[in-house]
């Protein structure tokens, strides 16, 4: 049997073309490199007390963030951090840029971020908005985490 | 493996490609063909008639109908707004109970809400965890008010094939008109309405291989079921749908219903073939689940979930595959996929869900390279999954309390 496939003159890569610019319009270059070479994936190890957790979102909603620092104990500083988020593209972004961001930070420092320097660092739309307020909470949460260990420790 | 240089086209339940032949076959009339069909005074009239004609039988060949049975519309959105209102409005004063299905396309689902704000009660039936509805819950939701009766044929979805001899059987027994809504099963399908017991039966054009805009509605006529206008005008279609019909339009889904006729057993075998290839190549995935019934399906469809891997993100990274998924950040509602959660899927599932449908120009390549793609990047993406790593620690996720957003 012979496949005629429809668009078949010398249109179609004109039209591959014009498809793959449409594509570009979906999400943006930032958001496309994160998805693509996504940072600081991973998770710590587990029991590491200089290491502050937060996980935000649900399963049922289609975002969970998990967020992992790893801080300094003398210095108060984010040394490192790793991701892991189960969500759409602009979700997978966010998280990872967060992850480059805290680094270098300070717990309080780190905490002020705000969804509106990610949305707008990714170019996110504004049906994308809530993955930049889901990477806000899990560096508030991992923060929060850290802080509430430690506070138990120097008790 | 060679990577296909061209984006593949697995989305045929969203549309179909227009056929070339016809294409062929419309392009005359557009050109120098362009009478109006309702013209009775001159040639230009009658050709386009007779044209119209024409078509108006390859319709109801497919379908073993009558092509006074035919009445043309723009789509099966309107036969079915025209189907279930008209219906509805014309037997009013028999009763005022509609019976509907949760997973019926929203053209259906929304023209029953429409009608219960007009004062008509509809029950919207649950189905099983396969899809299929449950006949003895169908018998018992009948009233005597009942009036009619809507299943859709083929799932655009899930793809399942509902009983729909045996439901019409259960329809004609209590005197309630039938409705079917075909779009996804034309050519897909064998439906011969000489024996099958459905009144009113939807049908397009651009799921059939023909052009977008064009559909029609089966009107039976023995027993003769009766429906009150819903677009008025010049009287077109025995007054059943006024408006000048598109003569282009109508040979255009004439022409696709007659190569669907001629061609669609064979067809189907060769898309059997491609099923199987694609089912098995992605079935022993871990934590992957076929969505809707195994065997009473259309082998154009395969949905399957992904577990812990989110729909959206798998189709950003299985570039140059165009399907879709039952996320809801592929919709414009951000709501997960009713049609999954109404077989008792949890969100999450319906979350990583993918559509894949192919169809008359889908190839065993095609079908070798999607399987490669969406496996690699199901693998990547569960390396990026917090819920994958809990899964894989043997976390029982149900047992967590999540903050909802």
């Amino acid at each position: 049997m012979v496949l005629i496939c429809p668009p078949s003159n010398g249109l179609l890569t004109e039209h591959v073309k014009q498809l793959k610019e449409v594509n570009k319009m979906a999400y943006s270059e930032k958001v496309v490199d994160h998805y693509e070479n996504p940072r600081n994936v991973g998770s710590f190890e587990k029991g590491d007390e200089t290491v502050g957790t937060g996980m935000v979102g649900a399963p049922a909603c289609g975002d969970v963030m998990k967020l992992q620092i790893k801080v300094n104990p003398v210095t108060g500083v984010i040394e490192d951090a790793r991701f892991k988020t189960y969500g759409c593209g602009s979700a997978i972004a966010s998280s990872s840029l967060v992850t480059e961001w805290v680094k270098g930070k300070t717990l309080d420092e780190a905490a002020s971020i705000k969804n509106s320097a990610i949305a707008e660092e990714l170019a996110l739309p504004p049906v994308k908005i809530h993955c930049s307020i889901l990477a806000e909470d899990a560096i508030k949460a991992a923060v929060n985490d850290y802080k509430q260990k430690h506070t138990l420790i120097s008790a | 493996m060679d990577t296909p240089h061209f984006p593949i086209y697995m989305d045929y339940s969203a549309t179909n490609p227009c056929d070339p032949r016809v294409v062929d076959a419309m392009i005359p009339w557009l050109r120098e063909h362009f009478g109006n069909p309702a013209s009775r005074s001159h040639a230009w009239g009658w050709e386009a008639e007779a044209a119209v004609e024409k078509a108006r039988e390859q319709i109801a060949d497919l379908i073993g109908a009558d092509p006074r049975e035919i009445v043309w519309t723009s789509g099966a959105t309107e036969s079915n707004n025209l189907a279930l209102k008209g219906a509805a409005h014309f037997y009013k004063t028999k009763g005022k109970h509609i019976i509907t299905v949760k997973t019926e396309h929203k053209a259906v689902l929304d023209t029953c809400r429409e009608l219960e704000r007009q004062g008509f009660e509809v029950t919207y039936m649950d189905v099983q965890a396969d899809g299929l509805l449950d006949l003895e819950a169908l018998k018992a939701a009948i009233r005597p008010d009942t009036i009619l009766v809507s299943v859709m044929f083929v799932n655009n979805e899930i793809g399942v094939i509902q009983d729909i001899p045996a439901i019409g059987a259960l329809c004609r027994e209590k005197g309630i008109i039938f409705h079917v809504d075909a779009a996804q099963a034309t050519g897909r399908v064998d439906i011969d309405l000489a024996t099958l017991p459905v009144d009113l039966m939807s049908l397009t054009s651009h799921k059939t291989y023909g052009p977008k805009g064009i559909g029609a509605l089966y009107v039976r006529r023995k027993p003769r079921v009766r429906l009150e206008a819903q677009m008025h005008g010049g009287g077109h279609e025995r007054g059943m749908r006024s408006g000048t019909l598109p003569t282009h339009q109508c040979v255009g889904m004439g022409e696709a219903y007659r190569i669907a006729k001629a061609e669609m057993h064979e067809e189907n075998k060769r898309i059997r073939a491609l099923h199987e290839r694609m089912l098995n190549g992605l079935k022993d995935v871990e934590e992957v689940f076929l969505n809707g019934h195994a065997e009473k399906r259309v082998p154009h469809n395969l949905n399957m979930s992904f577990n812990f891997v989110e729909g959206e993100s798998l189709i950003m990274g299985i570039k140059g595959l165009a399907v879709s998924s039952g996320s809801a950040c592929t919709s414009a509602s951000l709501e997960p996929s009713y049609v999954l959660r109404a077989l008792g899927r949890s969100d999450e599932l319906a979350h990583s869900s993918l559509r894949m449908t192919i169809g008359r120009w889908s190839t065993e390549e095609e079908i070798d390279y999607a399987v490669a793609t969406i496996k690699e990047n199901v693998a990547k993406l569960r390396e990026l999954s917090p819920l994958w790593e809990m899964f894989k620690d043997g976390v029982d996720l149900s047992t967590i309390q999540w903050a909802a957003h």
